[in-house]
């Protein structure tokens, strides 16, 4: 669990990311608020399960963090201490990605060999000699033979691969570790390995993870704290065990009403959402929320939600606005 | 998983990488005829003084126009027969193969760098470079080749090197186009994502991660070029501006028998068939790289 001692170890505080999108020859270009004020703060080994919809974010999240987007405006903090864009490199050494497909984060051209000592090459650490240990180790602790060394990633399988993209985000010994949706282009049955790899990395190494996914299952299995973003939000961010229990923002409920069960008599859940995501150039004004809100009020439509701090978290919400309590 | 770490372990360790690149470049007909034509053309090209026999400038004005080998009336001294100037053919074919290698070697050497430089600038920084690299190409390709390759010659004088260099000017546009398109496709998987991320150089990223898997379609555009530079050399020495006589130039050989086409037509078919048959196998060495070379194809 998180100590509220420490500082974070990474740090978002504020971020918005905008894009500009066009929408024809001759209208003006207009925004899009792909991030609207993101702030979380991640402790040493915890690991942060980022869910939401398709759209939310979640990706553009994880490309801020790997210096691959530059935020609009807030500040991304590793250890206390801001990071711009132009220490990237630094900061690459501390933050390293696990991406969702292992058939396109691979370069097809590369030995494996190749592929995870790529880090190591790029920061000019050490020499041929013991990048080539450092290699072997890697493939040890992710639990791949040596002989797969001087394969090519098309020679490998799906869970295989996401084991050396975990190998090569390893290299380095980061400490924080992005994951993006690292297991929902894998196969159930090679997911849970990858998950348990994952967990027992953690232990081993004591990292800390940004977990990405859409799968709640996924997430309550790793996550130690939970955000739930919608449309560019943060709109609850609570320790795991507590979410999963209680949730309280509207949103957060739907989205645990929604986990399908394996009980064939049981049909599809009601979540109340409806069908439409809205669109992300044009939200709707008060609660960004409120069109598909199972409780919505008058203020919901108007007034943009209080941020409500909790014990362990907090929410967004009118509902749990103080004087509503 | 274990079983299917051990199966795959089983098929890495059976051939080493060489014997299966040997295997597939030697299951590739196509590839296999032109490396072996081309390579006698390139062997031909670099032995020509040996295998001659003949000076290929020393005129013989009383063995003028000898008939070539299957022909009655030829001259054993002279295999291929004599030109109207009383050349040696066969010489001055040999000493040809020179002129049409080099020229397209070197004209898709200036080429290739000027339109690769441009097209993967545009393809991995897209934005306003891309614009400029695409209004460069367009401008390009408005421009008829023979048109501009002919005046240029015609003001400079034709000669080996200006052929070269007026064809390495003009032949970029393929190679940018393509390179565009490519590095467009490539730059956005995530493995590009993934070297960004982990913090290498844009340097590294566009020679090591994006380079290798377009440099495919590069070497079928480099032997395209290839063709397209000899053919368009023997067009212009066809029309007198390219290389200048008395220098062996295939096309100067066609343009030299055109005269006497109706009644010696070896004159102009021999020169042409060695055309034909180096661009075509120049265009079956290009297709057949890009089969082996294509990752999806390895085993």
């Amino acid at each position: 669990m998180s100590d509220k001692t420490t500082p974070p170890v990474l740090e978002l505080a504020n971020v918005t990311k905008t894009y500009q999108v066009k929408q024809g020859l001759f209208s003006a270009p207009r925004p899009l608020h792909a991030l609207g004020g993101v702030s979380l703060r991640i402790h040493k080994k915890d690991v942060l399960g980022l869910v939401g919809e398709s759209g939310c974010g979640k990706s553009t999240l994880a490309k801020v963090l790997l210096g691959l987007e530059v935020p609009t405006s807030g500040k991304v903090l590793v250890d206390g201490k801001e990071i711009t864009p132009r220490e990237r490199k630094l900061q690459a050494r501390r933050i390293q990605p696990i991406f969702q497909d292992p058939y396109s984060s691979l370069n097809p051209r590369k030995s494996i060999e190749d592929i995870i000592a790529l880090p190591l090459v790029a920061h000019r650490i050490g020499d041929a000699a013991s990048r080539a240990g450092s290699v072997r180790r890697m493939l040890d602790l992710v639990g791949l033979p040596q002989r797969v060394l001087k394969g090519y990633p098309n020679q490998l399988s799906g869970g295989q691969r996401q084991r050396v993209a975990i190998a090569r985000a390893l290299v380095m010994n980061p400490e924080i570790v992005i994951c993006d949706e690292p297991t929902s282009a894998l196969d159930v049955s090679v997911q849970s390995q990858i998950l348990n790899l994952l967990g027992d990395l953690r232990e081993e190494l004591g990292l800390t993870y940004l977990f990405i996914s859409h799968n709640l299952a996924v997430v309550e299995h790793l996550a130690t704290r939970v955000a739930v973003m919608y449309l560019g939000r943060v709109v609850e961010e609570a320790p795991a065990a507590e979410l999963f229990a209680g949730p309280r923002h509207p949103y957060t409920q739907a989205l645990l009403e929604s986990v399908l069960t394996p009980d064939p008599n049981l049909s599809v859940p009601d979540t109340h959402l409806g069908a439409s995501y809205p669109n992300p150039i044009a939200p709707p004004p008060g609660c960004h929320f409120h069109p598909r809100c199972a409780q919505v009020r008058d203020i919901c439509k108007t007034t943009p939600p209080p941020h409500v701090a909790g014990p362990q978290g907090h929410v967004d919400c009118h509902l749990h606005a103080a004087p509503a309590r | 998983m274990a079983r299917t770490i051990e199966t795959v372990a089983e098929e890495l360790r059976a051939p080493s990488p060489a014997a299966i690149l040997r295997k597939r470049v030697f299951g590739h007909y196509g590839l296999v005829f032109g490396i072996a034509v081309l390579a006698v053309i390139v062997l031909i090209a670099l032995l020509a003084p040996l295998l001659a026999g003949h000076d290929p400038y020393a005129q013989d004005l009383v063995a003028r126009m000898k008939p070539p080998f299957w022909m009655e009336g030829s001259d054993p001294e002279h295999l291929l027969g004599t030109d109207h100037l009383g050349r040696d053919y066969l010489a001055r074919l040999l000493y040809g193969a020179r002129i049409s290698l080099s020229i397209g070697l070197f004209a898709a050497l200036i080429s290739g760098l000027i339109g690769t430089a441009m097209g993967v600038a545009a393809g991995y920084f897209g934005g306003r470079v891309d614009l400029v690299v695409t209004f460069l190409i367009n401008v390009r390709l408005a421009m008829p080749v023979v048109l501009v390759a002919l005046a240029v010659v015609a003001i400079l004088g034709g000669s080996l090197q200006v052929v070269v260099c007026v064809l390495g000017l003009l032949l970029w546009d393929r190679f940018a186009v393509v390179m565009r398109s490519s590095v467009l496709q490539v730059r956005d998987l995530e493995y590009v994502n993934a070297a960004k991320a982990i913090g290498c150089s844009t340097r590294r990223i566009i020679l090591l991660e994006i380079m290798p898997n377009v440099v495919n379609n590069l070497i079928v555009v480099v032997t395209l070029e290839m063709a397209h530079a000899i053919l368009l050399e023997a067009a212009l020495s066809f029309l007198g501006l390219g290389v200048q006589p008395p220098t062996p130039s295939w096309g100067l050989m066609i343009s030299e028998g055109k005269q006497m086409m109706l009644f010696e037509p070896w004159l102009i078919a021999i020169p042409g068939v060695a055309l034909f048959v180096l661009v075509l196998a120049i265009n079956l060495l290009g297709d057949g790289l890009r089969d082996v070379t294509a990752p999806e194809n390895r085993g």
